[in-house]
């Protein structure tokens, strides 16, 4: 009996002729926090945005909770949570209205739905700027914000791409312990994208490293670090896998974003 | 966190929507629209500056064109004074606008933030995504309706301030405002940038509005701009606009064949946008 909540085979996704994801097998455990990794434009967003259902498989399959993406998308967005690389949450609105819709949109029964939404805004202590437009919060209040929306349904797997990018370090910290506290109280599967690398050494349970698309090795944080050598670190594991190549395929439009929501968060 | 109990949802949650009979998937489409309404309305209460800037286009065609055009009584509208004859088109031209400018450029907008993503990533009908939109740019445009009555009512245009005939002129505007917008989201779905939105916006209004019977009656276009502003729903919407807010004026082709008409391009473009919409996040 496998414990695996997400299990994907021959992932692929191509844009035209190039190929982002290039026939992926990855498993997840129920309950762990899994890291991807790999340089800019490795292909790990598009990973995310196919396992979310938001981009079609171009081949292979995958599995989420028994549902499968491509023919049971609505069951799989019932059962998991995303928050995306960009800024999601809605600065024109407060951070409780902000809850309140996706609540009603995640069928929160309106008996429970403001108990649910302050017992989510107090887990991310967010309780004293809950009615205040989100536009006003700081980076780190708007990750927590959008980690707690993306939760708010008690989902089985939760992704996060790259959840502390633009954030100072006493956020991401802060970002940090939020993550491992949801995976331990509430079982969470926790799946995130990231290129920093003592985030993801402390953090996740097991990475993947990605690189053009492909995936190069998977394993727990210290067996990584073991096969290389003694006294290795997370860096140097990245840097003998992947060549330190800097010359992959970084799209513009993923780019601008990126420093777009930095400067946001920032 | 730990206190939110499991059956915090209700049992049958995790189903696909295949799997859930049809008035189940009725109600779910209907509260998911209402709650993608009020999430817009909200926006628009914390911040309502934009329903007055609004204001003054309708005001300057009222003030300026309206004026004198009535004086010059160059285009015929029968029993009707020139100004009780654009009335009706001015309000329809200025949910028009609205409608056109507030769906494509705000869809545009919020990809870019990235908003749309988790919207898209939750379990929502993609047609409630587009139907939640377009009815609150429907609540936006009746703000519309309340400045170009005043408007008109103080330039002594008799009006039909009937509770009945109030009514019908909030439907149509709903209705109107609700088919220009998703037109405005379907070509948001398309279009990869904010500056070619407002260019294709610009380039839209114009023509929508002059092949129309706006401010001028079809019965002086040449055949091929009649057949033309047959096509135009912006034609229906006037058309019952003029039979329902005037007081002595009454519809060409009647107020149930307009309504008729402006649901059936609703519900057209709303399934096309609908499958559309899903490309904003690829």
């Amino acid at each position: 009996m496998t414990s695996n909540i997400l299990t994907t085979q021959g992932l692929t996704r191509q844009f035209g002729k190039m190929t982002a994801v290039d026939n992926l097998n990855l498993e997840v455990e129920k309950g762990e926090i899994f890291g991807l990794l790999g340089p800019n434009g490795a292909g790990k967003s598009t990973v995310i945005k196919m396992l979310t259902t938001l981009l079609p498989l171009s081949g292979g399959s995958a599995t989420l909770a028994g549902y499968d993406v491509t023919h049971q998308p609505t069951a799989v967005r019932r059962v998991i949570g995303y928050v995306p690389q960009a800024l999601s949450a809605d600065g024109t609105l407060t951070g409780y209205e902000n809850l309140l819709v996706f609540a009603k949109l995640y069928e929160i029964p309106s008996s429970r739905r403001q108990r649910c939404i302050y017992e989510s805004l107090a887990f991310m202590g967010l309780e004293d700027a809950a009615h205040r437009l989100v536009r006003t919060y700081s980076g780190g209040m708007i990750r927590k914000l959008e980690i707690a929306i993306s939760s708010l349904h008690q989902p089985q797997i939760l992704f996060l791409d790259e959840p502390t990018v633009g954030l100072d370090p006493l956020a991401r910290a802060q970002v940090w312990q939020l993550i491992q506290q949801l995976c331990a109280e509430s079982g969470t599967t926790i799946f995130l994208t990231t290129h920093f690398l003592d985030e993801a050494n402390s953090l996740c349970n097991r990475v993947a490293i990605m690189q053009q698309g492909k995936e190069i090795i998977t394993g727990t944080p210290d067996d990584l670090k073991a096969s290389i050598g003694n006294h290795a670190t997370l860096d140097d594991v990245f840097i003998h896998y992947t060549g330190n190549q800097l010359t992959s395929g970084v799209n513009y439009r993923e780019i601008a974003r990126t420093r777009r929501t930095a400067e946001r968060l920032g | 966190m730990k206190s939110l109990e499991p059956d915090a949802l209700p049992k049958d949650w995790v189903k696909s929507r295949h799997h859930r009979n049809f008035p189940a998937a009725i109600t779910e489409l209907v509260t998911k629209t209402l709650a993608i309404t009020e999430l817009e309305v909200r926006k628009l209460r914390h911040d309502p500056t934009d329903l007055f800037v609004r204001s003054v286009q309708p005001a300057l065609w009222l003030l300026i064109f309206g004026q004198v055009f009535t004086r010059t009584r160059a285009i015929p509208t029968g029993h009707l004074h020139y100004l009780d004859f654009m009335a009706p088109g001015i309000l329809a031209q200025s949910v028009l606008f609205v409608a056109i400018f507030s769906g494509g450029m705000a869809l545009i907008w919020e990809r870019d933030l990235g908003v749309i993503h988790k919207f898209l990533a939750s379990p929502t009908p993609r047609v409630a995504m587009v139907l939640g939109k377009s009815l609150a740019c429907g609540v936006r445009c009746l703000s519309q309706v309340f400045i170009v009555y005043l408007l008109v009512f103080l330039l002594g245009v008799k009006l039909n301030l009937h509770p009945v005939a109030i009514l019908q002129v909030v439907l149509i505007v709903l209705l109107g405002a609700a088919t220009f917008c998703t037109f405005s989201l379907t070509i948001g779905c398309l279009v990869k940038t904010r500056e070619r939105m407002t260019g294709i916006g610009q380039l839209l209004t114009m023509p929508l509005f002059f092949a129309s019977n706006a401010i001028y009656p079809i019965s002086l276009m040449p055949d091929w701009l009649k057949l033309i502003s047959h096509l135009n729903p912006l034609t229906y919407e006037v058309d019952a606009l003029r039979g329902t807010m005037l007081a002595d004026s009454t519809s060409i082709y009647s107020f149930g064949l307009d309504c008729t008409v402006l649901l059936l391009t609703l519900t057209g473009l709303t399934l096309i946008c609908g499958k559309l919409y899903p490309r904003v996040a690829m």
